[in-house]
């Protein structure tokens, strides 16, 4: 089985550690966890785009690539994450174990160090980083912002989130906004990054064959010149545990789109006070997670009112979302019929092919996501940004034993918020 | 008799049989993991369209395969095998590509179990008037919800421009109109041609036993040994695209295109795998992301990193293809057959290739560690008769000469179309 190492080894600098050699290839990132906020996500948003352009000894990407080729190919990207009311930014690298290559020596060693690199001594130019990369990853990040429109689902969900949470740091898009995008510059983005360099806590991740205490030395290495302050605090996410009781808030927009995209948003208020994650995970597959689900089997199967209709919590906000595609004339049934299946779930109309068809799935998904290195890392990341430090696999036991009543008070406690919809259609509901 | 291959330099081995009804079967032990997946595959696509039942040739809708993988997962007694598996914790499903239509599971329990109601339900077709109709207005919905993806319009554009007659370019689950046209016995024949073992193949992967899966084939699957079917694709249209542009508006919020070139068709077993290789390599040498060219336009902002390159073989057609969002997709395409001209004439550098190849290589190695990627490429190399384990070492034959006479031969400016969705709208404020 998977070893685990835990360990602040400098101020600020969490690594985690899973010892496993069954993988072909080795995982590892560093992730600076902050704040979100407006005046600050588009910058977080660009800057490690920007310190990928080039380091001090490698000054553009062209030599960063030839570096990552001769390295078989290590990709070491860009990784940003909006969880919660927190932004995770910094890097994420995967690269084939030295055992499985023709003459591989120390890729991990040679991985941490570039990695490293980028983050503490990016290419600079007058002791600012090179205009050059800051105005054309702000032109990326302006793009990126626009091309959010692309893809409908994700668009509508994105939406619902702002209707939501106008004003409030959770409403802030994981790009930040294109006004504040529009207005970074060399300066302030430098200024930006030496605040968040030295003030940031930093989550360094690592899974693969090599020794724990062999990774600790490469990482104290790779940030041998990390700046760092006296005391370091996790930023938190405001968890929502209030019961709500406002009107629900409805918005239709309409788009050349040949399919209507319905996403609800839900706050999970009183469920949330002593939030028990298992129960959260068994109550979110039996209502629209998992295959075996109301949703699925309802509204998609047997009513056929939909090509696909699930749900997602956000553990780490409270909140629920049901996501839909519908043709633009279900609108109200799809909307009403949703409403009814959360109903059930709240009046204990579970079947035992639900209630056991969820915690299966859910079980499976724990352990699957244990067999895959980017899964372990998301769920680590998710553990140090919680507080928790078990080993994901204690979930398993508890989620066997999540009762039908827990499920139901769940849903009980889930309040509709807000109703979004995408349509095609000039008059619409 | 189950064989065991093994493949030391890259740390696999792999258990393959083939039943006497036809199935080949290929086990891929990886032990450690508590995941197990089972992969159970037709060689039967959306563009099998025209084939030969029972001496005549017929002509089908587009569509019928993939409405075929929709509806193979009713039982009969009115229940659903994806329903049973998700029941058990397993997290199942299928696709239908333009060659091949896959149905696939991963669970961490009751392995065997769910591999047998696999095989069952993939080779027992029920169908009924009823359940036909109603996954007409399921299916309707996928189609239309694929209409709105750029991404798509980009690809099928492409696809026209380049051949004028080829059932690909069909979308591979058909049109809102074609699939009114399909009903039970028509699922019926088209299962009866398609759906026998020796058109199959079957891939498990995992801590798991090849004997106990080769006697649940063998109990399982029918016994019949039936040579597929014929079928025609009818004709490629020589080297020229049918086209060399197609536009179309859409509400994006940068334009996107997807540019491409015939190549060679037709090959199979090492041939095929050796000429994918090299295909892909010269495309990472003249623009992948270690590529001065890649790194040129990123720097100067004709390409953002959704840039992306891409060599597909399939149902008698194979191409190679790069896009992207790009305020200016003519340009990259100049500047890409520029550096192909380039390169052709003075030749690829050897440090150069030497370094991309060995980026290949690794790539090839992280491969390995994603039981989807196994389970695929087993099942194309099974149908075309190669062996997947044994990329690395055709990979490392190729040489920097091969590219420069790939590149010379296809990266020209009279064979390459392009397919571009602009902005609806123009700029829009978010």
């Amino acid at each position: 089985m998977q070893r685990v190492y835990n360990k602040q080894i400098m101020r600020g600098v969490n690594l985690t550690c899973v010892k496993a050699e069954k993988f072909k290839t080795g995982c590892l990132s560093m992730t600076l966890i902050t704040q979100l906020d407006k005046k600050t996500a588009a910058m977080n948003a660009m800057l490690p785009s920007v310190l990928r352009r080039g380091t001090a000894r490698l000054p553009d990407m062209e030599s960063i690539a030839a570096e990552l080729d001769d390295m078989y190919g290590v990709r070491i990207e860009p990784a940003l994450r909006k969880k919660g009311e927190l932004q995770c930014i910094g890097f994420y690298a995967d690269f084939p174990d030295d055992a499985f290559l023709p003459d591989g020596r120390n890729i991990l060693e040679k991985t941490a160090d570039l990695m490293g690199e980028m983050l503490l001594q990016p290419a600079t130019s007058g002791g600012r980083l090179k205009a050059e990369y800051v105005d054309s990853e702000r032109e990326n990040l302006i793009s990126d912002i626009k091309a959010e429109i692309n893809d409908k689902r994700t668009y509508a969900s994105m939406r619902l989130t702002e209707m939501m949470f106008k004003g409030e740091r959770y409403g802030i898009s994981r790009l930040g906004s294109l006004h504040d995008a529009e207005k970074i510059t060399v300066h302030s983005l430098t200024r930006h990054y030496r605040e968040l360099i030295s003030s940031s806590i930093i989550q360094v991740f690592y899974c693969g064959a090599a020794e724990p205490e062999y990774v600790e030395q490469v990482i104290r290495g790779a940030l041998a010149t990390l700046p760092r302050v006296e005391t370091y605090n996790m930023p938190t996410t405001e968890l929502l545990t209030e019961e709500w009781t406002e009107p629900v808030k409805y918005l239709t927009e309409k788009m050349d789109v040949t399919q209507g995209k319905l996403v609800m948003g839900y706050r999970l208020g009183e469920a949330m006070r002593r939030p028990n994650h298992a129960a959260l995970m068994v109550f979110n597959a039996v209502f629209g997670g998992a295959v075996t689900s109301k949703l699925f089997m309802n509204v998609r199967e047997r009513l056929s009112l939909c090509y696909y209709a699930s749900s997602g919590v956000d553990r780490l906000k409270g909140i629920m979302r049901v996501s839909s595609g519908i043709e633009f004339s279900k609108y109200n049934e799809a909307l009403s019929e949703i409403e009814r299946q959360l109903e059930s779930v709240k009046n204990g109309e579970i079947l035992p092919i639900e209630m056991e068809g969820a915690k299966k799935a859910v079980i499976t998904a724990i352990y699957s996501a244990l067999d895959e290195p980017g899964g372990l890392e998301s769920l680590y990341l998710d553990e140090s940004i919680l507080g928790l430090s078990g080993d994901p696999s204690d979930l398993v036991p508890m989620v066997s034993e999540v009762t039908m009543e827990q499920v139901a008070k769940i849903a009980d406690c889930a309040k509709l918020d807000s109703v979004y919809f995408l349509t095609g259609e000039d008059d619409n509901a | 008799m189950l064989k065991l291959f093994e493949y030391g330099k890259i740390g696999e081995c792999a258990w393959r049989d083939e039943l006497p009804n036809g199935l080949r079967l290929c086990v891929v032990p990886k032990p450690g993991y508590r995941k197990k997946m089972a992969f159970f595959a037709a060689n039967y696509g959306g563009a099998d369209r025209k084939f030969m039942l029972s001496e005549d040739w017929i002509e089908t809708p587009a569509g019928v395969a993939h409405f075929l993988e929709h509806k193979m997962f009713d039982v009969e007694g009115g229940e659903n095998a994806l329903t049973t598996l998700s029941s058990r914790g397993a997290s199942a499903n299928a696709f239908t590509a333009s060659n091949m239509t896959a149905y696939h599971f991963e669970c961490t329990d009751m392995f065997y179990e769910n591999l047998e109601l696999l095989l069952k339900f993939v080779s027992t077709p029920y169908f009924t008037k009823d359940s036909v109709e109603k996954e007409q207005g399921i299916i309707s919905q996928e189609i239309k919800m694929v209409e709105d993806e750029p991404d798509y319009a980009v690809y099928y554009g492409l696809i026209r421009n380049l051949y004028d007659s080829n059932p690909v370019r069909d979308p591979v689950a058909g049109s809102v109109e074609s699939i009114r046209l399909i009903d039970p016995d028509l699922l019926y024949n088209c299962h009866r041609v398609f759906y026998t073992p020796s058109n199959m193949v079957l891939v498990a992967v995992g801590d798991i036993d090849p004997v106990k899966i080769r006697d649940l084939a063998f109990k399982i699957l029918p016994e019949y040994n039936l040579p597929p079917a014929r079928r025609d694709y009818g004709d490629a249209g020589g080297e020229y695209p049918n086209q060399l542009h197609f536009e179309k508006e859409m509400e994006v919020g940068a334009p996107i295109f997807l540019a491409g070139a015939k190549t060679k068709a037709g090959l199979s077993g090492d041939d095929m795998l050796r000429f994918e290789l090299t295909a892909s390599l010269a495309l990472s040498v003249l623009m992948g992301r270690g590529s001065p060219l890649y790194n040129r336009m990123y720097s100067e902002g004709l390409v953002n990193d959704t840039f992306y390159y891409d060599f597909e073989s399939t149902a008698g057609v194979s191409f190679l293809s790069f896009g992207g969002e790009s305020q200016n997709p003519e340009q990259v395409c100049l500047r890409v057959l520029d550096e192909a001209e380039r390169l052709v004439t003075s030749g690829v550098e050897q440090k150069f290739f030497a370094r991309r190849q060995r980026s290949a290589y690794g790539h090839e190695i992280r491969g390995l560690n994603s039981f989807d990627n196994i389970c695929y490429n087993v099942t194309v190399a099974g149908f075309n008769r190669y062996d997947y384990f044994k990329t690395v070492d055709v990979l490392e034959s190729i040489t920097a000469e091969d590219v420069r006479r790939f590149l010379a031969k296809y990266l020209r400016p009279e064979l390459l179309a392009i397919s571009t969705v602009r902005c609806a709208r123009g700029e829009k404020d978010v």
